[in-house]
C-alpha cells in the first residue's frame, strides 16, 4: 500500500488532474486504511471529490443538502441505465438501445394502465416484461444471429422508439396518479428515485460479484473463447446479460415518466451515450472483463454534478457542451492513468 | 434494347419538361389567370396531426377564394411518399407547388427538381434545406418571443428576476424565440434575467434544470421557456409555486400546454396559426403562378393564450 502510494506520487506530473487536495501526502497517517483504499484506488471517486470541491468553492449554493438530493435524483435514471449496460460492458459487448427501451417500457405503462384500464400492478410488470423482451431480442441477435453488439442494439434503438412513437401516436401519455409516488419524497426529505438508484446499485454490485452469471460476464469479456472452453454456456449468459439490460432500462423509464407523472415518446433520447459514458468514468473497459457498479453509480454522479454545476454557475449553453466533453475525457484519463502506473 | 429503352425514357422525360415549361410560361403570360384557372398542388407531411388539417382547411378556404385549383395529398410522414406526390405534381404541370416537407432535408432533390422543370415551389411551416424554395412560408417566431416577454412581464408587475428555459442550442425555433423574447423584456427596466440555461425542449430536461436554477436563484418571479413541454417541466418542478409565486410562460399552444393554461399553471403560451400558414401558403402560390414578386421569407402571426381566450384554442 505504501509502496503504491510513493509511486503514484511523482505520477502527477502527467497525471495532470490526479494532484488535487484530496489526496495529499498527510493523508496516509490520518485517514483510516480502507477510505484511502478508496481514494486512490478508484480515480473515479477522486475525480468526483475534486470536483465536488471545485463546484462547492465556486458556487455558494451547491453544497446545501437539498441541491444533494438532487443532484442524486438527476442522476437516477442514467445510473439506472448504466448498471444494466455495465452488464454488457463487462462482457465485451455495448447496449445502445436502453434509452429507447426505457421510452418505450414507460410508454407502454401509461398506455396500458391509463388507456387500456388494466390494474396499476400488472401494467408496471408488463412495462418490465417489454423491456425484458427487448434486452432479450437484442441478446439472441447478438449470440445466435452473431451479429455486433453494436449493430444489434441499433438496431433495437430505432425499433424500440418507433414502436413507442406507434403506441403513444406521437403525444404524451398521463401515466397514473397512483404511481406519483415513485417520483416524490420518501418521509418528506429521501427522494423515491434516490432509493431506486441505491436498490438498482445493490443489485447490479451483487449480480456482479455474488452470482454465477455474473462471474460470467467477467470472464466471457475477458476472454470469450476460455469462457466457453471452460463450460461457461457463452450464450445462453449472453441472453441474460442482455435481458437483465433491459430489464434495467425499463426500471430507468418507469422512474423517469413517474417522475413527470407522463411518458414522453421522446424521453431519454440520447440517454444511451450518457449511460455508457458514466461506466467508463467509472472505470469499465469497453474491451470487455473490466468494471463495477459502484465505478458506474460514481461516473453517474459526476455527470449529474457536472449539470447541476453548469446550471447553479449559469455557463453559457453552447460552452456547456465544451465542457461536459472535457471532464468526461479528463475522468476516463484519471482512471487509465491510475492503472498504468 | 435497353439502349432503346433509355432514349424512350430520356425523350419521355424531355417532352414532359418542354410541356411543363412551356405551361408554366403560357399561364404567367396570360396575367391573372382569368382565362384558365392556376393549379396548385401542395403535399402535406401529414394529415394525421390537428395541426396540419387546419393548415389543409385553411389552404382550401384561401384557394377557394381565388378561384385556383388546388390539389392537396398526403404523405403521412413519409419522405420518399412526398418525393413521389412532387413527382407527380411536377407531371401532371402544377403551376406552383407548395411542399410542407417531410423532413427539411430529404424535401430538397424534390424541390430542385420542380425547379429545373420551372415550377415554382412555396415551403410552408418548415424549411426545404439543399434547393432554393421560391418562398418559404413559417410562424413568426421573433414576434411570439417579445410577445411572451410582454405577457411575462405584465404578469409579474413589471419588476423582478426571470430565467429563460432554452431549447436546442443552434436550432432556428430557439434562436429566433429568444431573440424576440430578449428584444421584448428590455422594454422593462426593473426585469432581470438571471438566468438563461438549456433543457433542449424536453419535459424532463425542463424539470431538471429549473430544480437546478431554483437553487442558485431562490426568488426566481418568472420563467420563459422557448416551448411548453420545457414549460411543463418547470411548473412541475415549481410545485405549488407555478401560476402563483412564479409565472410560467410556454411556447407552441401543444394539447398539453393548453390544459395547464386552463388550469393556471402556465401563465400563457404563444401558438401557431396552422390554418394562417395554409393560408399564406395558397395566396403566395397564386401570387407566384401570377408571376408577381413574391418575398423570399413569409412570417406569419403567432398568438398568445391566456387563461381568457385559451377556450378558442383547443
Amino acid at each position: 500500500m505504501a509502496t503504491d502510494l510513493k509511486k503514484t506520487g511523482p505520477g502527477r506530473g502527467h497525471g495532470g488532474e490526479g494532484g488535487r487536495p484530496g489526496r495529499g501526502i498527510p493523508a496516509e497517517g490520518l485517514l483510516p486504511p480502507v477510505v484511502r483504499r478508496m481514494l486512490f484506488e478508484n480515480g473515479a471517486l477522486a475525480a468526483l471529490l475534486v470536483l465536488i470541491v471545485v463546484m462547492a468553492i465556486m458556487s455558494p449554493d451547491f453544497l446545501d443538502t437539498n441541491n444533494l438530493l438532487n443532484v442524486g435524483v438527476q442522476a437516477a435514471v442514467t445510473a439506472i441505465l448504466a448498471f444494466g449496460v455495465t452488464f454488457v460492458i463487462v462482457s465485451a459487448g455495448i447496449d445502445l438501445s436502453v434509452g429507447s427501451v426505457a421510452a418505450l417500457s414507460a410508454m407502454v405503462l401509461a398506455w396500458s394502465a391509463t388507456e387500456q384500464g388494466m390494474p396499476v400492478f400488472f401494467a408496471v410488470l408488463f412495462a418490465l416484461a417489454t423491456g425484458t423482451v427487448c434486452g432479450l431480442v437484442n441478446g439472441m441477435l447478438v449470440s445466435y444471429g452473431r451479429l455486433p453488439s453494436f449493430i444489434a442494439t441499433l438496431a433495437m434503438l430505432s425499433i424500440a422508439r418507433g414502436l413507442c412513437l406507434v403506441i403513444s401516436d406521437g403525444t404524451p401519455a398521463a401515466l397514473p396518479t397512483s404511481l406519483e409516488w415513485l417520483g416524490k419524497d420518501f418521509g418528506d426529505w429521501l427522494p423515491v428515485p434516490v432509493i431506486v438508484m441505491l436498490v438498482m446499485a445493490g443489485i447490479a454490485a451483487l449480480v456482479l460479484n455474488r452470482t454465477f452469471p455474473g462471474r460470467a460476464m467477467y470472464a466471457i469479456g475477458g476472454n470469450e473463447e476460455a469462457a466457453r472452453l471452460s463450460g461457461i454456456r457463452v450464450k445462453r449468459q449472453k441472453l441474460f446479460i442482455y435481458g437483465l439490460s433491459g430489464c434495467f432500462a425499463a426500471v430507468a423509464g418507469i422512474v423517469l415518466a413517474s417522475r413527470l407523472v407522463s411518458a414522453q415518446p421522446q424521453a431519454a433520447a440520447g440517454y444511451e451515450l450518457d449511460a455508457i459514458a458514466a461506466c467508463v468514468i467509472g472505470g469499465a473497459s469497453l474491451a470487455g472483463g473490466k468494471g463495477k457498479a459502484s465505478g458506474t453509480l460514481i461516473g453517474a454522479l459526476i455527470l449529474a454534478v457536472l449539470r447541476n454545476g453548469l446550471n447553479l454557475l449559469s455557463v453559457s449553453a453552447f460552452w456547456q457542451q465544451v465542457v461536459i466533453g472535457a471532464v468526461i475525457a479528463l475522468a476516463a484519463l484519471l482512471d487509465t492513468l491510475r492503472r498504468r502506473t | 434494347m435497353r439502349i432503346q429503352k433509355r432514349t424512350t425514357l430520356v425523350a419521355a422525360v424531355a417532352a414532359l419538361s418542354a410541356v411543363a415549361a412551356t405551361g408554366c410560361g403560357s399561364d404567367s403570360d396570360s396575367g391573372s389567370g382569368d382565362g384558365d384557372k392556376a393549379k396548385i398542388g401542395m403535399s402535406l407531411s401529414t394529415l394525421n396531426n390537428p395541426f396540419f388539417v387546419e393548415m389543409k382547411k385553411g389552404a382550401e378556404a384561401e384557394a377557394k377564394a381565388h378561384g385556383v385549383d388546388l390539389t392537396v395529398t398526403d404523405a403521412q410522414d413519409d419522405a420518399s411518399a412526398q418525393a413521389n406526390q412532387l413527382q407527380n405534381f411536377t407531371s401532371q404541370s402544377m403551376d406552383v407547388i407548395v411542399i410542407n416537407p417531410v423532413d427539411s432535408k430529404a424535401a430538397g432533390p424534390s424541390v430542385k427538381a420542380a425547379g429545373n422543370a420551372d415550377i415554382p415551389v412555396i415551403a410552408a411551416d418548415r424549411a426545404v434545406e439543399g434547393a432554393e424554395p421560391t418562398a418559404t412560408v413559417s410562424s413568426n417566431n421573433v414576434q411570439g418571443g417579445e410577445m411572451a416577454a410582454k405577457a411575462l412581464a405584465e404578469k409579474i408587475g413589471k419588476k423582478g428576476e426571470v430565467v429563460v428555459l432554452r431549447g436546442i442550442a443552434g436550432t432556428s425555433a430557439s434562436n429566433e424565440r429568444f431573440e424576440g423574447f430578449e428584444k421584448g423584456i428590455k422594454k422593462y427596466k426593473d426585469i432581470k434575467v438571471v438566468a438563461k440555461q438549456p433543457a433542449e425542449f424536453d419535459r424532463a430536461k425542463g424539470l431538471d434544470v429549473m430544480t437546478n436554477l431554483m437553487q442558485s436563484n431562490a426568488g426566481i418571479d418568472g420563467v420563459f421557456a422557448e416551448n411548453d413541454e420545457m414549460a411543463l417541466g418547470a411548473v412541475k418542478a415549481l410545485g405549488s409555486k407555478a401560476g402563483d409565486s412564479v409565472q410560467v410562460v410556454g411556447f407552441d399552444g401543444t394539447p398539453d400546454g393548453l390544459k395547464a393554461v386552463k388550469e393556471g399553471t402556465i401563465t400563457a403560451s404563444i401558438a401557431q396559426q396552422p390554418d394562417e400558414l395554409g393560408k399564406m401558403s395558397v395566396r403566395n402560390a397564386v401570387r407566384a403562378a401570377d408571376g408577381s414578386d413574391v418575398d423570399k421569407e413569409i412570417k406569419v402571426p403567432v398568438k398568445l393564450v391566456n387563461k381568457e381566450n385559451v377556450a378558442d384554442f383547443s
